[in-house]
């Protein structure tokens, strides 16, 4: 597997050379948020607002009045925790170009339960205007700048940092309300977001050898989200779907499939495999593990489901190879 | 002689907003009363002798709501119209306590800016011309009804327009309860940090706040050390003064955003509130009694 390091601060300077509108704000966490490299290239775009959080998202809808663009760069916690009213008055409401990098998304920090944004997709999903990204890997990290500055009004964005892997092909960039499908198969539907789209990525290939046909999906786009084309593969599917999230099963992935299956009359099982709770400080590997989002936490799951035992081992798991991907067929559009 | 005559201008605008006000708070059973007391000179100073805005040709008509903001609404409109067209030498005018919206729609026709009528849209339902304004509401362009926001959003403003080369200043209105607000210090760090000099703040520090007494609530004080201590320059003057008003709004810009804090009174010029003592925040009549009382002190005084 390819892993690459520090993609956003490599990337943001390069993309962001010609977009003088583009102002990026930081809040005390300049290098924790991979945005060093921006400041020092681009001096006078570079607004320090201390730990003041509250007051540089309000700040930020006033610079987007006037025709600049601003990035605010903080822990996602930090964002749509500490500065809501903020977001709801100062931002969404207005519908301003405001884009939000959450970084530290679920349990990807030892932090601890302080640093863990593990609801931000069910807060952040409420309010109108919003649009709601969340990153898998080097190619989305890159690719959602684009996704981002293009989209009408306010954007969330679940951000990764530090070492990445690439896990789709670097000429295949994220694109706004269009899921990648990585695996196509009829027994179940897998819908992964952020970081736990590995973890799928390596049950899936042994589960095949077991003799499962497994249709995987990797979301990006949270919010506006592209149900139809899912709905229509989880009718067909022979037990149903699978969300899979680093994210509380409370308000993500996991309730924005039910309120589609159940809007659409469709009487198909879902399974959620998410955060349940708070969490506590520690490595990610180790939480992942703990809470219950990992591969073979996916794999568990499908052994219930399918009430069949696998003999999988955490050790199968790591050995699997990945290489960057070629998103499959026909692009699922809004 | 004709330096003198500006000032009883504005003393009539500051009249004109009182007398309208409490028209209004009378026909509407309830209304934001004191904060016309308290802020009628600085808002008729500002509008008449301060701030530079664009002209309104002929006063304007409030507008049916026209929907929120967002991607799909062609029709959305904010309430700056009532400033005028925009232009980088004009100044722009924020109101952070939008529960003031009262006041500031009484100044808009005091000063020809909306229809003499506009207050008969108050509070009435598919108008903009809400009880606390927002970014459609006459004389206002952003959100500011949730307190500490507003200031943030005018302080982005103002560092858009420095970084365009824009002369126009930021002109913020204020409310001391603002400053318990921790939004409020923290914009206030920044637009220093940032030598936001482009901005003056007008602080109504009338003292009284929905709970009453400002003191026996939560003390701000003492206001003009306290902003100086955040990098502010801060001037503190009568709120009733006009000459004075208009004399500290001239001060130079010397790399510090500018805050003017006005003392003023809650009752000014309407003895009858006193009654209410410590309660001014929103007068609500009590009953048939008490709303005829001020019946009779609306017919009998000139208001100042």
């Amino acid at each position: 597997m390819i892993i690459e390091s520090k993609v956003h601060a490599k990337n943001l300077v390069a993309w962001a050379k010609e977009k003088k509108e583009v102002l990026v704000l930081s809040a005390d966490l300049t290098s924790s948020t991979e945005i060093d490299t921006f400041r020092e290239s681009y001096p006078e775009r570079f607004l320090s607002m201390g730990i003041a959080e509250q007051n540089m998202l309000s700040f930020a809808g006033g610079l987007a009045r006037e025709g600049f663009i601003p990035f605010v760069h903080t822990f996602a916690v930090f964002i749509y925790r500490r500065a809501y009213d903020q977001i709801a008055m100062s931002v969404s409401y207005p519908n301003l170009p405001v884009k939000m990098f959450g970084f530290l998304p679920g349990i990807t920090t030892p932090g601890g339960v302080t640093h863990q944004a593990i609801e931000d997709i069910s807060v952040m999903r409420s309010l109108p205007n919003m649009t709601i990204l969340d990153c898998g890997d080097a190619t989305d990290v890159e690719s959602v700048l684009d996704v981002a500055y293009f989209a009408n009004g306010p954007v969330y964005i679940r951000m990764l940092r530090g070492e990445i892997p690439r896990l789709f092909d670097k000429n295949e960039p994220m694109k706004l309300g269009v899921n990648r499908t990585l695996s196509q198969g009829s027994d179940l539907v897998i819908l992964s977001c952020g970081i736990c789209t590995e973890e799928a990525m390596r049950a899936i290939p042994l589960l095949q050898k077991k003799g499962l046909s497994i249709q995987h999906i990797h979301v990006s786009t949270l919010k506006p989200f592209s149900g139809k084309p899912i709905l229509d593969l989880i009718a067909r599917s022979k037990y149903g779907v699978i969300t899979m999230e680093n994210h509380s099963v409370t308000g993500g992935l996991g309730s924005i499939m039910a309120e589609e299956i159940a809007e659409a009359g469709l009487g198909k099982k879902l399974y959620k495999i998410g955060i349940h709770g708070y969490a506590h400080g520690a490595n990610k590997a180790y939480l992942m593990k703990e809470y219950k989002i990992d591969a073979m936490a996916l794999v568990e799951k499908i052994e219930e489901i399918t009430k069949t035992s696998f003999n999988i081992q955490e050790e199968d798991l790591k050995k699997v190879y990945i290489e960057p991907v070629h998103t499959i067929s026909k692009a699922e559009a809004l | 002689m004709e330096q003198f005559e500006w000032i009883n201008q504005v003393k009539k605008i500051a009249q004109g907003i009182r007398k309208r006000t409490l028209e209004h708070t009378i026909k509407n059973g309830g209304g934001y009363l004191s904060q016309a007391c308290s802020s009628a000179e600085i808002l008729a100073t500002l509008y008449t002798k301060v701030m530079n805005l664009g002209t309104v040709e002929n006063p304007i008509k409030p507008k049916p709501f026209p929907g929120v903001p967002g991607a799909g609404n062609s029709r959305y409109f904010t309430g700056a119209e009532f400033h005028g067209a925009r232009g980088k030498e004009y100044d722009r005018f924020f109101l952070s306590p939008a529960q003031y919206a009262l006041v500031v729609y009484s100044a808009l026709i005091e000063t020809k800016r909306m229809a003499e009528d506009g207050l008969d849209y108050f509070n009435k339902d598919g108008y903009s011309v809400e009880m606390i304004g927002a970014e459609h509401s006459p004389g206002m362009e952003v959100t500011t009804g949730s307190l500490g926001q507003g200031i943030s959003q005018a302080a982005g403003i103002a560092f858009a327009r420095k970084r365009k080369g824009e002369t126009g200043r930021i002109i913020v209105f204020l409310s001391d309860g603002e400053l318990q607000i921790g939004q409020t210090w923290e914009a206030l760090q920044a637009m220093a940090f940032h030598k936001l000099d482009n901005m003056i703040l007008y602080i109504d520090v009338n003292g009284y706040q929905c709970d009453g007494k400002m003191t026996t609530v939560m003390n701000v004080e003492p206001i003009e050390k306290r902003l100086e201590s955040f990098g502010l320059k801060a001037l503190r003057i009568d709120g009733h003064n006009i000459e004075a008003i208009a004399q500290a709004s001239e001060s130079k810009p010397d790399g510090r955003p500018l805050a003017i804090v006005c003392d003023t009174n809650p009752t000014k010029d309407m003895e009858i509130l006193c009654d209410r003592a410590p309660k001014f925040h929103y007068v609500r009549f009590a009953n048939n009694e008490e709303k005829q009382k001020y019946i009779l002190f609306s017919q009998d005084v000139a208001l100042g």
